[in-house]
């Protein structure tokens, strides 16, 4: 039990949404039940819901800036902590966090679960998160000389790794794509594993100006955030037409199929009508019903994936698949937020992925050479303009790489391009003009 | 056999990444792998996925605070060697999925999740966050784990969801709805593209710690932090140090990120804002980002009274007023925000209007508004 009171988290017991105070405290009891020979401090759960029953009191939280934590040869995954009143706090006093690179999609089996779980309690707080918000497991608060014991534990006996934090390659990460998504435009999940695979010494060892993130979505719906949140985003498409069972799609129209598939169903909507639902909400108009067959001018198609959502078991993606490149994306910190911009409108996507590989070490050293330090890819694209990025990608201007030519005329010209060059004579200018 | 402290390098491996998820993947996911046809939701909370070869996949989806204790998993561990042979998988939100193969296999294990409820009372496993309604709040650390926080993170989410708890498990809303938290501009959550963000701020600028700055910070690099140029190098008494322009501070709080001499945290300064109308996905209209719609709440742990009763006018205003598929910042845009303040009630100031990098983008240079 904890030391204190605890007001503040006792109110954060109740209520049906589940309790994370409720599951720390579950923990807290574990410790202090087991005979396990536990290698960190038995009150490690009850110090921390102390320390944050202050740190609520307070409005203020009680962990020291940054702090060097780590394991030999790797200059990521570890995230140093510690608590700022260890003489109150003493079991959470180092409380270091691992990041362990999570496996495409998030799918486990319970042995390896309950293999973490064990190391995990035995060598830590026994608390995660299930997980970060880059995608990794993430296991919260360890002493320091435990970090190297559950590092060899996971790379021995559990066969797993560490994932990125500082000035690395974080993390990539992946929607649920092929394993079960009848959306996805390549496999995600190959994609994932095959770039963390290649990239493992960029991913542990510090070699960039700031982060750099990668994710990848099988389609534009977008379900792993990627065009928000990643330095890289490969998302999915078709160059195709879609595919249409007109059978299905008639049968969507005699409410025998429920519309995007089911997801409105908490109220009533009333009947659904395809010219109302689907073909006045296309963005590009480029669709029509007749009453009895569903056209759709593939040209005008944006793939917004408005039809295919709405009417999952009459309309499928087409069939010669890649992805659309993005870069550049990040949150506000340091010139305000950046969407991920397009860059290479269709690229295929087959193993072992060597297109998008060269591009990304051609702009990784065009960063790594003009980058600030703490600049994020997407700064120095602002920086120094899309135009050079686009020469360093090697590739050619695109009208479907803007949302609309710029409206001021201030445009850089390379003075080879221009005729005669720019040096010119202002005593041949004077012959011409008096003063 | 173990890690040996004297020779650490010994019979080191590195560099394995992590498990290869093809172990992971339960048979019927396996077999059906790029196989699928279509989907249906059936009820809230629960997903058919159906396969060319005819097989279906069954998911019930959970919601689960992202903070999870080992005891926590191990019974999800149990609940999946139960029901779903040994497999068992996370969403990019948090939510706990558990998938079978057979649709006979639902109903037990539906009905196993939802008496599971931890000692003090709160759902273990509430079935939900599908289709048009609310899912699962990504969010970050707060004050449980980061030094950065201008709010709790966990605490403001379980505040949120536990009042908002009937939209997990219904799907009444037009369109869905996602709900992120920051507990600061940092925005390790990266929550600026949310139907509904809720930020940690800051509202007065850092402390300088002129006894120890030198000692804790590059002050050049602190200097340069700063996006607006309010940080200058200074000598205070005989030790280096900074001196902050207060009116060109704004708070982001990159300066302590680079220095920890400069602590901003503030139980009155820091607080909520609340941003709306950002979404990721592409469909029908674009990807865009959330604007800031609430500048300032206070921090009001344990129950956060002004965030909640705020996201739930939106929420309100939006489930009454917008179409079908109809995201909260298309619903905004269609109305206009005059009428989106006025629908929802919030109070419009001058704290909402842009001043910084192309602020001028998103003034009004027309005469089309509506009284």
């Amino acid at each position: 039990m904890a030391k204190r009171k605890t007001p503040l988290l006792d109110e954060l017991e109740k209520g049906k949404w589940p309790s994370f105070v409720s599951d720390i405290r579950q923990e807290a009891e574990w410790r202090n039940k087991t005979d396990v020979d536990l290698q960190t401090p038995k009150e490690v759960c009850d110090d921390l819901l102390d320390l944050l029953e202050l740190s609520l009191k307070d409005q203020e939280c009680h962990w020291k800036h940054g702090g060097v934590a780590g394991v030999f040869g790797y200059g990521g995954g570890v995230i140093g902590r510690y608590c700022d009143r260890p003489d109150e706090f003493p079991a959470v006093k180092d409380f270091h966090t691992l990041r362990v690179n999570q496996p495409s999609s998030y799918f486990y089996k319970t042995d390896f679960l309950r293999q973490m779980c064990e190391l995990w309690e035995r060598r830590g707080s026994g608390i995660t998160n299930m997980h970060g918000s880059t995608g990794d497991i993430i296991l919260l608060g360890t002493t320091t000389p435990q970090l190297e014991e559950v590092f060899w534990e996971l790379t021995h006996n559990l066969q797993q790794d560490l994932g990125g934090s500082g000035s690395n390659l974080r993390s990539p990460n992946c929607c649920i794509g092929k394993s079960r998504c009848e959306f996805a435009c390549y496999d995600t999940q190959e994609a994932c594993r095959n770039f963390t695979m290649e990239y493992q010494d960029e991913l542990h060892r510090p070699s960039f100006g700031y982060k750099f993130k990668m994710k990848f979505d099988g389609c534009p719906n977008g379900c792993v955030a990627s065009i928000a949140r990643s330095d890289m985003s490969v998302i999915g498409t078709w160059k195709d037409d879609i595919r249409i069972d007109q059978e299905a799609v008639r049968a969507y129209v005699g409410g025998e199929f429920k519309p995007d598939g089911g997801a409105h169903a908490g109220r009533d909507w009333g009947a659904f009508d395809i010219v109302k639902e689907v073909i006045d909400l296309c963005p590009t108009r480029c669709m029509g019903w007749n009453g009895n067959k569903l056209g759709i001018n593939n040209r005008e198609c944006n793939r917004c994936m408005h039809c295919i959502n709405t009417m999952p078991r009459a309309l499928r993606i087409g069939t010669e698949t890649g992805a659309s490149i993005l870069f550049g994306a990040k949150a506000p910190i340091l010139e305000g937020a950046q969407l991920s911009t397009l860059t290479i409108p269709f690229m295929p996507m087959e193993e072992p992925f060597s297109e998008l590989k060269e591009l990304i070490e051609k702009i990784w050293d065009w960063w790594s050479d003009e980058g600030r330090s703490r600049e994020r890819l997407g700064e120095l694209m602002q920086r120094k303009s899309f135009a050079k990025f686009l020469e360093v990608c090697g590739v050619k201007a695109d009208p479907r790489m803007i949302k609309e030519p710029r409206s001021n005329p201030y445009i850089f010209w390379k003075e080879e391009d221009i005729p005669g060059g720019w040096e010119r004579d202002i005593n041949d200018f004077r012959k011409r003009h008096q003063k | 056999m173990g890690y040996d402290p004297k020779n650490p390098m010994k019979d080191r491996i590195t560099d394995i990444g992590p498990r290869d998820y093809k172990e992971f993947l339960p048979p019927v996911i396996k077999r059906n792998f790029g196989k699928w046809l279509y989907h249906e939701i059936l009820e809230p909370g629960l997903l058919v996925h159906v396969s060319e070869s005819g097989e279906k996949v069954f998911t019930v989806r959970v919601g689960g605070a992202r903070l999870m204790s080992a005891t926590h998993i191990r019974e999800i561990c149990d609940i999946a060697e139960k029901h779903c042979d040994g497999y068992v998988r996370w969403t990019t939100r948090n939510n706990i999925e558990f998938m079978v193969d057979d649709e006979a296999k639902v109903k037990p294990l539906m009905e196993d999740l939802e008496k599971r409820k931890f000692a003090g009372g709160s759902l273990k496993f509430p079935r939900g966050g599908t289709g048009a309604g609310l899912t699962n709040v990504v969010h970050t650390q707060g004050y449980l784990h980061c030094h950065t926080a201008a709010i709790d993170a966990s605490g403001v989410v379980k505040a949120v969801m536990d009042e908002l708890y009937e939209d997990f498990g219904k799907m009444r809303l037009p369109a869905h709805v996602r709900i992120s938290l920051a507990c600061c501009l940092n925005m390790c959550g990266a929550v600026h593209c949310s139907d509904i963000a809720i930020l940690g701020v800051h509202r007065k600028p850092p402390m300088v710690d002129h006894e120890n700055l030198a000692n804790m910070c590059e002050i050049p690099l602190a200097v340069a932090s700063c996006p607006t140029g309010a940080i200058k190098a200074t000598t205070v008494g005989d030790k280096k140090s900074v001196v902050v322009n207060n009116d060109k501070c704004m708070y982001c709080g990159n300066c302590f990120t680079m220095c920890p001499a400069m602590p901003l945290a503030d139980a009155e300064g820091s607080g909520v804002a609340l941003l709306v109308g950002g979404k990721l996905s592409n469909r029908i209209t674009a990807p865009m980002f959330s604007k800031v719609v609430v500048p300032f709440l206070p921090n009001e742990a344990p129950r956060w009274t002004q965030t909640v009763e705020a996201i739930k006018k939106i929420l309100e205003a939006y489930a009454k007023d917008a179409k079908k598929y109809e995201r909260l910042g298309d619903w905004a845009a269609r109305i206009g925000w005059e009428r989106f303040f006025e629908k929802t009630g919030l109070p419009f100031t001058e704290h909402l209007i842009d001043d910084y990098r192309f602020a001028y983008t998103t003034w009004r240079t027309s005469t089309q508004f509506k009284f």
